[in-house]
């Protein structure tokens, strides 16, 4: 028997890359725009069930679409409410593809946002081309090494990172409230726990303050963006991704390919965490400039759904962070316009991803636009 | 009872799986019925089981046309299937496992399994099948669950029986014995479908034939009148060649020596009980055994997956025994593991990233932190063309691929490189015949180039045919020692039941 190539040809063909399937077209794109749609209607179902009328509904609807897209203002809101969102979806999307569920984004947001604030109002006097660098640094790694506990408990004992990292949430809940008591942290004169405020060499600059100084968006946005691309690199550009990816898929093969699983456990959960940890730096250096208790305000919780509806894709996260972004300025301006509970915006962001996480059920309401799931396919 | 299939055609969108299939299943006979992986068969069975509707033809029973509407009609109609994969409870009794479904209940539903007990005896007794109805499942060897099976299809008055390779998972022995049940079952009056892809079998045990391929029937017959290489160009649709092409092997010194080797399982039972070998240059040594013997954890010690408990094992006068996956693979161990879909391969990658899923890391395919996943994909591509893996391109999934072709990405992977040693755990199981033929000569090829290889397999025809000293396992131990070129098969099928010569 040979073994010969005949010619070149034949591995020249393998290289050629098949058009996008449509079923996974479908699951990327269709899905989740329906979803959003199926979610919609059923959120105008709600209202009408607590006696809202069909005019306050409508008004609600267009409220969400002026506060989300609908002025300078509204994308401001938008791209602000997003940024912490992106970050820590970023982190948790990276722990999910490699098989960690994650559930900490909360406390490493709080943890790493705390480091972030006390290097941000210590240092007076140091250039801003240092002091927010580090400033951003000094949350990366707290919320990194934070996370990474839940890392190395996993590694090393087999603790389940959910329970770990939920216990580290409650931890860091009282972590703060302690800190923030501390007198170098307290603010003079001030009786509740309320940080000394950031210095404006460590502030995360206002973007378009020189249009209108009520415009919020900053310079976190940049650092979203930046994250996307890394994150993208990382995961398929770069060996530790393919590690990442291929204990995530199947720890056995990563065991038979020789990858330390144990390693690679505490680094993916100290990436995460760094990506949360920015998240909250994000938070205190843009918006807050100070922390208080629970100054995380539920984005870690609301990141993993971020994650999970961005597919742990980083372009998919960014889409998803956008979306929530957008449903939490626009659900502001509902409140406003038409006194309609910010709360119904926390049953639309539910119902999405109740009907992302079941494509199939999306797929039987809406019988039309998809080609016809077959056996083979499904296989 | 017979049956009739009349012009079955079954489509999945625009996959054919069936195409005007027509066929005769008679009571007192059995039916053989032939093909690869992938020709149509389960899809078939699963429609005269009421699993699938088809999109044209007709079932007769008896002459008379019947609709199923699940599979609740066909076995009221009386068909019943023994699936590859067993459907039994483990910590459920024999008798509890027989009537689950179909209970015997008294008033308020209490359940009579006195009653069950009884019945399950009275099946026992008709056609010999001594099985305790008393018994545990999970205290069952595999070849009496395969008669649970069985008897849980004659309680519901199944006269017409399909089995789907059911002699996959046994002995040699077993398979003796399972015969004569099937036998006894035909004398019966019972109607026999026999599923299988191994011609010897077939050949054996079927009145009438039929084979399969591309989800047409190809021809049939008498196996009397037919030859097992005619059956398989039928059912291949070209001639394939069963001899695997070796020559005397030339071994060499001494490549992987193990002395004393003692391995545990993951509840620190012995596993490897001080097992000796040495395997050299240019030489195939088969590890012949039936499933759960020690196989699966000798091989995972060998390639550094599972830790060592005792013993030594060496490499070219090395001590490996410590050492792990991707030393030894450094070293030039080449490893086909037993389980293709959860050790061998990530199902959700493409052929590219499978392809180098042991060797990423080499300077070849990264530069600093980053892959080169040009030269991945054109060494992948190379590769699968090579090694003959059918795909529409290397970015295809693998989980999309078909099992033989799916092996043939491991194959490709792990002698693509320059290698010594090779450790092949079921290297073709559930492939059909052309993959078969193909990974075999594969083997010899590197048998050929001075590699030491090693196989472990369930299949002891396999065993027999590519080994050139046979070493036979049982409850940890090496029992026995043949000449592969001298062997018996029922000699070596004994050693493996555990009688030592």
């Amino acid at each position: 028997m040979t073994y010969q190539d005949p010619t070149g040809k034949l591995s020249e063909k393998l290289l050629d890359r098949a058009a996008p399937d449509r079923a996974a077209f479908e699951d990327l794109v269709i899905v989740p725009l329906f979803a959003v749609v199926v979610a919609l209607i059923l959120g105008a179902l709600t209202m009408l069930a607590t006696n809202v009328d069909l005019a306050t509904i409508g008004k609600s609807y267009v409220a969400l679409l002026n506060g989300s897209v609908g002025s300078l203002n509204a994308i401001s809101e938008t791209l602000t409410a997003a940024a912490p969102l992106t970050l820590a979806g970023l982190g948790l999307a990276l722990g999910f593809r490699a098989g960690l569920f994650n559930i900490g984004a909360e406390g490493q947001i709080l943890v790493g946002g705390m480091a972030t604030v006390i290097v941000g109002f210590s240092f007076p006097g140091m250039p801003a081309a240092i002091h927010l660098p580090l400033a951003l640094l000094a949350g990366a790694v707290a919320g990194g090494l934070y996370a990474s506990i839940a890392g190395w408990l996993r590694a090393a004992t087999g603790a389940h990172e959910v329970i770990s990292t939920i216990m580290l949430n409650l931890i860091s809940y009282r972590l703060i409230d302690y800190m923030l008591r501390l007198p170098f942290i307290q603010r003079e004169g001030r009786a509740d726990p309320v940080s000394k405020s950031v210095l404006e060499s460590a502030e995360l600059p206002r973007l378009l303050s020189f249009i209108d100084p009520n415009l919020r968006v900053h310079a976190g946005i940049f650092l979203m963006f930046a994250a996307v691309a890394a994150v993208y690199w990382l995961l398929f550009r770069t060996r530790l991704g393919f590690e990442f990816r291929t204990s995530g898929e199947s720890p056995d093969a990563a065991r038979y390919a020789g990858m330390r699983a144990g390693l690679l456990i505490v680094l993916v959960m100290g990436l995460a965490g760094a990506l949360a940890g920015l998240a909250g730096a994000n938070q205190v250096l843009g918006v807050l400039g100070r922390a208080t208790p629970g100054f995380s305000a539920g984005i870690g919780f609301d990141a993993i759904s971020v994650a999970l509806l961005g597919r742990s894709h980083p372009i998919g996260v960014l889409l998803a962070g956008l979306l929530f972004g957008a449903l939490e300025a626009g659900g502001r301006q509902m409140q406003v316009d038409a006194g309609v509970s910010i709360d119904l915006i926390g049953i639309i962001q539910a119902l999405i991803i109740v009907f992302i996480a079941a494509p199939l059920l999306v797929r039987a309401l809406f019988p039309w636009g998809f080609s016809k799931l077959t056996k083979t396919s499904k296989e | 009872m017979n049956i009739e299939l009349r012009g079955i055609t079954k489509r999945f969108g625009s996959l054919v799986a069936n195409r005007d299939v027509n066929m005769d299943i008679r009571a007192g006979q059995v039916l053989g019925l032939l093909g690869e992986n992938g020709a149509g068969k389960s899809t078939l069975m699963n429609v005269l089981c009421g699993l699938y509707r088809p999109n044209e033809g007709q079932i007769l029973i008896d002459g008379k046309p019947v609709a199923f509407d699940g599979p609740g009609d066909a076995i009221a109609a009386g068909i019943g299937m023994v699936h590859q994969h067993f459907m039994l409870i483990p910590v459920f009794t024999v008798a509890e496992n027989v009537v689950l479904g179909v209970e015997p209940t008294g008033p308020l539903d209490h359940l009579d399994l006195k009653k069950a007990r009884e019945q399950v005896r009275e099946i026992n007794d008709t056609y010999g099948l001594e099985v305790d109805p008393d018994a545990l499942i999970e205290t069952l060897p595999v070849g009496i669950q395969q008669r649970v099976e069985i008897i849980k299809v004659l309680f519901r008055s199944a006269e017409v029986v399909i089995f789907d390779e059911p002699t996959a998972v046994l002995t040699p022995q077993e398979v003796e014995d399972f015969f004569k049940i099937v036998r006894g079952l035909r004398d019966d009056g019972k109607a026999i479908v026999f599923i299988t892809h191994k011609l010897n079998e077939i050949i054996e045990i079927a009145d009438r034939i039929s084979v399969l391929r591309g989800g047409e029937i190809v021809g049939g017959g008498d196996p009397s009148e037919m030859t097992e290489a005619e059956l398989a160009e039928m059912m291949v649709g070209r001639p394939v060649s069963f001899a695997v092409d070796k020559t005397p092997a030339r071994p060499g010194e001494p490549l992987l020596e193990v002395r004393d080797l003692v391995v545990l399982r993951d509840n620190d039972d012995i596993a490897v009980n001080h097992v000796s070998m040495t395997i050299h240059r240019g030489e195939v040594v088969g590890i012949a055994g039936v499933q759960g013997n020690g196989q699966t954890p000798l091989v995972e010690a060998l390639t550094g997956l599972r830790q060592v408990a005792g013993g030594e094992v060496r490499f070219k006068g090395e001590d490996i025994t410590h050492a792990g996956a991707r030393k030894r693979h450094q070293l030039g161990f080449a490893h086909i593991p037993e389980d293709r879909q959860r050790t061998g391969l990530v199902p959700a990658f493409s052929i590219a990233e499978n392809m180098v899923l042991d060797c990423y890391y080499d300077d070849r395919f990264s530069r600093g932190p980053n892959m080169l996943w040009k030269v991945v994909n054109e060494t992948a591509a190379r590769n699968a063309a090579e090694f003959d893996v059918r795909a529409p391109s290397v970015f295809e999934a693998v989980r999309k691929l078909s099992g033989g072709n799916q092996q043939k990405v491991i194959v490709a992977r792990e002698l693509s490189r320059d290698t010594e040693m090779l450790i092949a755990a079921q290297p073709t199981r559930g492939l059909d015949v052309g993959s078969i033929e193909y990974i075999h000569g594969r083997i010899m090829h590197a048998r050929d180039e001075g590699d030491g290889v090693l196989i472990v397999s369930s299949e002891l025809d396999e065993i027999l045919a590519l080994s050139d000293r046979i070493l036979v396992m049982f409850e940890g131990r090496i029992v026995a020692e043949f000449d592969g070129a001298t062997a018996e098969k029922s000699k070596v099928g004994l050693a493996m039941a555990g009688a030592v010569a």
